[in-house]
């Protein structure tokens, strides 16, 4: 039971949060202000917070100069691609070890955590070279299988944490009503695990869109991804303040508002079950 | 519930991820293996040829190889300390009542969903910059000297930015194990005659050492492989000062072309990073409910 | 037709034999009840008929057919869980529906025998609503009409009631015998409560680590206990046993009389104690009588609002036609 806490002592408690959310968001929010800044107020001195000539030209510069529209597709399909094949493929070995467990389901499990541990530079010169030879470097199906497979493991977790909340008794009482294995999954299962399979598609999609290592590391032109369209900002292109916050802003705008629609499931998911 | 039939159908399912995975695991990790036992450089295919464990010795005898190991524990470390004690502190601030907690939720875990090339960027020119970061106008305006962050503290700054990066996620998951303390622990430790430093230490602690333990496990996973912070702000810089090991393979493949010692270097930190993976299973692995 | 045959079922978890080699024949239209203690394998043997379970060895024939590997689908039994386990995101009149859609069956019958089965169970208001808006009642008769649109050769129950409070328990008791004598159709019912088994069943089998004890009807197993588990078991409040010199006496190892087969008198009787316990029920009461030297306490019952009270002598005369000898197995002598 919450108690009553004095007008006050909330008044404070308030000040102090939103204090400190605020230093928190302050870097996105100052990058999305100057975004709108011309480039000479942008590096004013001293800084200028809204009093300047509120502008778009830096959207279309950075439009111009680099077609962003070419990097946030390949972020897209990059994102939605290896989500969307991870769960197609998670689904069922989430099933298999949340309703049929064997003794070394646990292990399996771990296993494949583990793998996340795998650190990926490890394995680049090998992965580089054998892209190279199957001509999959700089394309989007070899990002999207890539990404698919970092995420995998996250994805079967958290599909694995969802579907074990699911009483196995209605799955059995879907075989007794003459169910078979795939109508059993699809018409009980599935909908059943909607929410959870729905907080397993965002947050993975968020954390594709947010790959930044074999996506600078695989692609250069074709296939590349706003995390290579936004590495290309690094000196001396960087020291243009408002082009960058704009390219910046393009960048993150999508997930960060697709990230604020997941915070709710972000905890149980990305613990897979252990903090809810 | 498991019949002959459906745990046929279980291992039929379960088959795809499995075999992916591992493929992905083992084929290159063998190629890496293999590559790490050659003599063999991108840019001179002509010259190869076995030479055991050369490339081994060169790349823990580069002076850069220890300071990469060192670099990175004080990265990993120092992120984990820092994301776990201010997200305590966060996480109790946030947990009391005040007004607008959920827009103060939403500021709180944006900046975990920033891209981190796009973090890196926005800290190293925006706020970093000795000329025109905010850091500097700060500076500037309490009449101090600018301080070049990236140029003279190097691991010091990334080591912030990753923070601020990990920190939204660190605070939400130690809030929402906050939240699922019964306020009768806390009402009976009252009554017991605890003072509000006691009942954080002996009640709040330890009911929130599972979400802690947590928190550590996956964090260690993402921050050994911190990545694209490196490359976009200090590449490694000055010198070797901010190079981690992810870094410094990188920098022996991708930028010096010898696949050989690179592979080396892989084959050493997927060896580390199996030690601390055993280590953090066991020791955290128990809290997740397999 | 609904006629289970179970030929020398075995089940296996690893090296923990649940069921030993086990035979059973249910009659077509027979109400069965599989009664004993947690973990007595009465779960895991219904789970068996279903094909939820494999048996690791022996046959599983319905109607003379060997189902033994049959998947569930295929054995045409409809099965009422413990949790109902109803589909949440189904409206309830999906959720009779669903087997029937399994099927294949065509649309105008699926409504038709939903309408019949909703008529039949009181449901017919409710059949748009979702089961987490309907009491536990309400969801149990759902479950119940999921079973019964199918025309399954048999029903099996698995503890269905026990979910319910102690009210609905007897409602909803009556409300099964009822279904089983308009349908006629075999019934298979676990159930730990021995009062679910004897009032319910045609025939009652008592199980204990995975082995059957006696099989037979209610009274049957009132009367004439086969073994000492059977005879504490089945009855309530449950049989007294003495051993020693008294039993003795009778040529038995045990003697077990039950409450209600023993007079309490103020004056008069062979077995002499002090009562400790009074309870009283209204209709009857029961005395937890001490110090008699035969037993650590007896229980016995007197009708009415009795007359001892605590820390009375009394003296207990015994029916002694209903003395249940037993040897020093446990057996019936």
């Amino acid at each position: 039971m919450a108690r009553a806490v004095s007008i006050r002592r909330k008044s404070l408690n308030t000040f102090w949060a939103w204090l400190v959310a605020l230093i928190l968001f302050f870097p996105i929010l100052w990058t999305v202000l100057t975004s709108f800044k011309p480039e000479a107020q942008a590096v004013a001195s001293p800084p200028l917070f809204v009093d300047f000539d509120w502008t778009l030209q830096n959207y279309r510069d950075v439009q111009a100069q680099r077609a962003y529209f070419g990097y946030f597709w390949n972020s897209v399909v990059i994102a939605l691609g290896s989500t969307g094949l991870g769960v197609l493929i998670g689904i069922p070995a989430a099933w298999s070890m949340a309703f049929v467990p064997g003794r070394h389901t646990r292990d399996l499990l771990m296993w494949m955590l583990s793998t996340k541990m795998m650190p990926a530079v490890g394995v680049l010169v090998p992965i580089y070279l054998i892209f190279r030879d199957l001509g999959l470097l700089d394309t989007r199906t070899g990002l999207v299988v890539v990404v698919m497979l970092m995420n995998l493991p996250i994805i079967i977790w958290m599909l694995y944490t969802y579907f074990k909340e699911i009483p196995g008794e209605i799955l059995e009482a879907a075989r007794m009503d003459g169910a078979t294995l795939g109508k059993e999954i699809l018409y009980v299962l599935t909908p059943m695990a909607v929410p959870g399979i729905a907080s397993t598609l965002l947050l993975n999609i968020i954390l594709a869109w947010n790959e930044a290592f074999w996506t600078l590391n695989l692609a250069v032109v074709k296939a590349a991804p706003l995390s290579k369209f936004i590495s290309g900002f690094s000196s001396p292109e960087g020291l243009f303040y408002a082009k960058l916050s704009a390219a910046s802003t393009m960048a993150i705008a999508p997930i960060l508002i697709l990230g604020w629609f997941s915070q709710k499931q972000l905890v149980r998911g990305l613990t897979f079950g252990a903090v809810k | 519930m498991s019949t002959r039939s459906s745990r046929k159908a279980a291992r039929l399912m379960l088959s795809p991820s499995v075999i992916v995975l591992l493929v992905w695991m083992i084929v290159p990790l063998a190629v890496t293996v293999w590559y790490s036992l050659l003599r063999y450089n991108l840019l001179r295919p002509e010259r190869t040829g076995f030479i055991w464990f050369r490339n081994y010795t060169n790349f823990v005898a580069s002076p850069a190889f220890l300071s990469s190991i060192v670099n990175t524990l004080i990265l990993v470390v120092g992120v984990l300390v820092i994301t776990v004690v201010l997200g305590i502190l966060i996480a109790l601030l946030i947990d009391r009542p005040i007004w607008g907690q959920g827009i103060v939720r939403i500021l709180v875990i944006s900046p975990f969903f920033i891209m981190p090339p796009v973090a890196a960027l926005i800290w190293k020119n925006m706020f970093m910059n000795p000329t025109n970061g905010l850091f500097a106008e700060a500076a500037k305006f309490l009449g101090l000297p600018p301080f070049d962050f990236l140029g003279h503290a190097p691991l010091a700054s990334i080591t912030l930015m990753v923070a601020w990066q990990w920190l939204p996620f660190a605070t939400l998951i130690l809030l929402t194990a906050l939240q699922s303390m019964s306020s009768e622990q806390i009402e009976a430790a009252e009554m017991d005659g605890a003072n509000a430093l006691n009942r954080f230490w002996f009640i709040v602690l330890p009911h929130l050492s599972r979400a802690i333990t947590v928190v550590i496990l996956i964090q260690t996973i993402f921050l050994l492989g911190v990545f694209a912070e490196i490359l976009v702000t200090t590449n490694g810089g000055p010198g070797t000062a901010s190079t981690t090991l992810t870094f410094l393979i990188y920098k022996e493949a991708l930028l010096g072309f010898n696949a050989g010692t690179a592979a080396a270097g892989g084959v050493i930190a997927v060896i580390l990073a199996n030690i601390v993976a055993i280590f953090l299973m066991i020791a955290v692995g128990r809290n997740l409910d397999a | 037709m609904g006629r289970i045959t179970l030929a020398g079922v075995t089940k296996r978890f690893g090296e923990t034999e649940v069921i030993p080699p086990l035979d059973l024949e249910i009659a077509d239209g027979e109400f069965v009840v599989f009664v004993g203690p947690s973990g007595c394998g009465k779960s895991t043997l219904l789970r068996l008929i279903a094909g939820l379970e494999d048996v690791s060895s022996g046959q599983v024939s319905i109607d003379g057919r060997d189902m033994t590997e049959a998947p569930p689908a295929q054995r045409g039994l409809a099965m009422v869980f413990q949790s109902y386990a109803l589909y949440p995101h189904m409206s309830v009149r999906a959720n009779i529906a669903f087997p029937l859609r399994m099927a294949g069956m065509d649309k105008a019958e699926q409504a038709r025998r939903v309408e019949a089965a909703a008529e039949v169970l009181n449901l017919t208001a409710y059949l748009d609503r979702r089961p987490g808006q309907l009491s536990g009642g309400q969801r149990q008769r759902v479950a119940i009409g999921r079973a019964i649109v199918r025309e399954p050769a048999a029903f099996l129950f698995d503890e269905p009631l026990s979910n319910l409070d102690a009210a609905l328990r007897v409602g909803m008791r009556l409300e099964i015998s009822e279904l089983h004598k308009r349908l006629a159709t075999t019934m298979v019912y676990v159930t730990h409560d021995q009062v679910e088994a004897m009032t319910m069943a045609d025939k009652i089998v008592v199980l204990q680590a995975g082995r059957i004890e006696q099989v037979g009807s209610p009274l049957d197993l009132y009367h004439r206990p086969q073994n000492r588990f059977v005879a504490g078991f089945i009855g309530s409040p449950r049989m007294n046993f003495i051993e020693g010199p008294e039993a003795a006496r009778h040529g038995a190892h045990v003697i077990g009389i039950r409450p209600e087969h023993v007079v309490v008198s103020q004056t008069e009787g062979p077995w002499k104690g002090r009562v400790t316990v009074t309870e009283h029920l209204g209709s009857d009461t029961y005395y937890h009588v001490h110090d008699t030297g035969l037993a650590e306490a007896l229980t016995v019952r007197a009708p009415g609002d009795g007359m001892a009270a605590p820390g009375d002598e009394v003296w207990l005369q015994p029916d002694m036609d209903r003395i249940h000898r037993f040897d020093a197995n446990g057996a019936r002598i």
